[in-house]
């Protein structure tokens, strides 16, 4: 298994930025979903996040919600995301739950961390999780001995990044702007900013997350980032695609731009 | 405040310290409550809470909540004995508490100033909001247009279609109505769409927040805007008939009318307090809002409370011919009221609530609105079992009117 900790220690030798890829659970089909983070692997994604679908996703933009949706409408359930966890993981990619908190909080912390580490997931990122709340998952992610993240924003002050980093051991996401999930035709100056400001307070490696879609983008994010994260713009090329193994083909083509990209940091 | 003839002072605003109810720091109402928001929200819930603290130990911004309050909103309400329907009610003495006569016509109008209010100190000019049958978007378009504010609602595709006048009402008091085509296209896909506005406009803008519900600190301010409701019935329940009533009844959705008129009571021990949700087409049918009385702890829009939800935690669709109470989570403050015993809470069918509503039409010539109809049906049965020695007092939350489209269906008007 490929933890996060190897693939930054690998990245920062190669004085690179990693990739990470997102993509729900579930869509475009259960078996499609695996397929298509195989793909993002192959093309050099060194990270993949697999979002367990939820009905009420609300930071997500449109993109993710209609992927959401479809997964959910395709009756995607906790089992399946444990197996997709279980695929991708037997690429050799360090492999994350992207989740809101309620399907773990129903499923029970402790099972589900257990149920994650035992599929070969390496940790999980949990977005509407706020330091306050969070001891119960700290406990569960320390005893089955995967890793946690947490989310900063630009908006954030010097306190709450520090409770944050507080909570993160794998690495820190740095949400690019305050909004939604969905790629932009920028991305947002603020995102520097909040690493610098992240870097203050934390060893963790940073990886910035929300808006980024385009080689170029994800140059400029790996020339101050230690990750950059996509996900929207993966899906809304599988969305766009007349079947799967188009879609498949599409975001490899995306993805191998943005693995070069990460290894220019323009 | 009280010797200007005003009805406010900062102890009926807020928590009077009487009980201990205020959240915790964290905002937990016992294990409920809290914040489960993206972290970019937090400095914005941390700004209102701020704000808010200091505002409601403010006399000025009192001063004006109530001017506010009594010139525009057309408080106090009063209290009407309702003799012919209580013959049905096993003889007790039902006494409504009339936020049915409050300008916009329910007592979603005391939150919508106040927040309003609050929308000016914390230096903002756009407020945005979530309705479901487009109440609380009516009372927010109409505080807005009172304020100068610009304001955006956030309402179901499906609700603007079932509800068009709303919709019209809305346009025409200068506000932007936006349908949400995602998910069961309803209020919780509203709340999810206002948060996602939020999150992106959050210098600028103030989520004028519908119901006790959401993160930390919107049940505590929901809350005391509408706590006016209990304080004032409770000191004209007194004057009225002396003593205390034997039970105090309210409809329950997001919970605000109900924590509302309850809170004020939470102190005097021997006054039931009943919660009134929406069976819909009952228990068994799968199809209804008993988020208290048949759903599960988890958490829903920010906040950690009882849910309608599946084995793996995605929500429910819930399903009421009140569109007011159709919806699948609940204030946290009730959830701890729930699990602590000092409040009950029990469902009301579509059929009973549609019974209720007709028969109050016909007995007092009052209208009510179908979310105050299950408190009115509730009123019925706990009459029966408390005998003509009672008094009941009711939150008749709001009016008809808005009703009359559904009500010519159920009824072949």
């Amino acid at each position: 298994m490929t933890t996060l900790q190897t693939v930054f220690a690998k990245a920062k030798a190669d004085n690179r930025a990693a990739l990470v890829g997102y993509l729900p659970a579930g869509f475009p089909s259960k078996d499609g979903a695996i397929a298509a983070a195989t793909a993002l692997v192959e093309a050099g994604c060194d990270v993949i996040e697999i979002g367990l679908p939820y009905s009420d996703p609300l930071m997500d933009g449109p993109t993710i919600q209609d992927a959401v949706h479809r997964s959910l409408t395709n009756g995607t359930r906790i089992a399946d995301v444990m197996r997709t966890v279980e695929g991708v993981a037997a690429t050799g990619a360090a492999t994350l739950v992207m989740t809101y908190w309620n399907p773990i909080d129903r499923y029970g912390a402790e099972r589900f961390a257990r149920d994650l580490a035992a599929a070969g997931g390496v940790g999980t990122i949990t977005p509407d999780l706020t330091p306050e709340e969070s001891a119960e998952w700290l406990e569960a992610s320390a005893g089955a001995g995967i890793d946690t993240v947490f989310l900063v924003a630009p908006s954030s002050t010097e306190a709450r990044i520090q409770a944050v980093a507080d909570c993160c051991t794998g690495f820190v996401y740095a949400a690019s702007l305050m909004g939604v999930t969905g790629a932009r035709e920028t991305v947002n100056v603020a995102a520097e900013d909040l690493v610098k400001r992240t870097r203050a307070h934390t060893d963790l490696p940073i990886c910035v997350g929300l808006g980024v879609g385009t080689g170029a983008q994800a140059a400029e994010v790996a020339s101050y980032a230690d990750g950059v994260i996509v996900g929207s713009a993966f899906i809304r090329r599988m969305l766009d695609a007349p079947d799967e193994a188009a879609g498949r083909a599409s975001i490899g083509e995306l993805a191998r731009e943005m693995a070069q990209a990460v290894r220019t940091r323009a | 405040m009280a010797n200007d003839g005003s009805i406010l002072t900062a102890a009926d605003l807020a928590g009077n310290g009487v009980h201990g109810d205020d959240p915790d720091a964290r905002g937990k109402f016992g294990v409920f409550g809290g914040r489960y928001v993206p972290e970019a929200l937090i400095p914005a819930l941390d700004e209102v809470a701020a704000v808010y603290a200091k505002a409601k130990a403010d006399d000025g911004f009192l001063r004006e909540y109530d001017h506010l309050l009594r010139t525009y909103a057309g408080r106090p309400t009063t209290l009407t004995d309702v003799p012919r329907f209580s013959e049905q009610a096993g003889g007790a003495r039902v006494v409504l508490k009339r936020e049915d006569l409050t300008h916009t016509g329910a007592h979603k109008i005391n939150n919508v100033i106040g927040q309003a209010l609050l929308t000016k100190r914390l230096g903002k000019k756009r407020v945005i909001a979530e309705t479901g049958a487009g109440q609380h978007g009516v009372a927010t378009a109409t505080a807005a247009a009172l304020l100068g504010l610009e304001c955006v609602i956030y309402m179901g595709a499906v609700d603007c279609e079932r509800q068009a006048l709303n919709v019209a009402r809305m346009k025409l008091l200068g506000a932007t109505v936006v349908p949400v085509h995602n998910g069961s296209q309803t209020l919780k896909d509203a709340i999810n769409e206002a948060f996602r506005d939020w999150v992106t406009n959050v210098d600028t803008t103030h989520y004028l927040f519908g119901t006790v519900a959401g993160p930390h600190p919107f049940p505590e301010i929901v809350r005391d805007f509408a706590r006016i409701i209990g304080v004032e019935a409770r000191r004209q329940m007194l004057e009225l008939t002396g003593r205390l009533p034997d039970a105090v009844c309210a409809a329950v959705g997001g919970g605000s009318n109900a924590i509302g008129i309850f809170h004020a009571f939470l102190g005097d021990e021997d006054v039931r307090l009943h919660g009134y949700e929406a069976a819909g087409h009952g228990l068994t049918s799968g199809e209804h809002a008993l988020t208290l009385t048949a759903g599960s702890i988890g958490v829903l829009h920010g906040s950690r409370t009882y849910v309608l939800q599946d084995d793996e935690g995605q929500t429910i669709e819930s399903h009421s011919i009140s569109a007011g109470l159709d919806y699948p989570g609940v204030g946290p403050e009730h959830a701890w009221l729930k699990d602590s015993g000092r409040a009950t809470y029990h469902g009301v069918t579509d059929d009973q609530a549609m019974a209720a509503f007709s028969l109050l039409a016909r007995t007092e010539g009052i209208i009510p609105a179908i979310e105050s109809a299950h408190a009115l049906a509730g009123a019925l049965e706990l009459g029966r079992e408390l005998g003509p020695e009672a008094t009941i007092l009711v939150n008749l939350s709001g009016r008809g009117d808005k009703d009359m489209g559904t009500a010519m269906k159920y009824f072949n008007l």
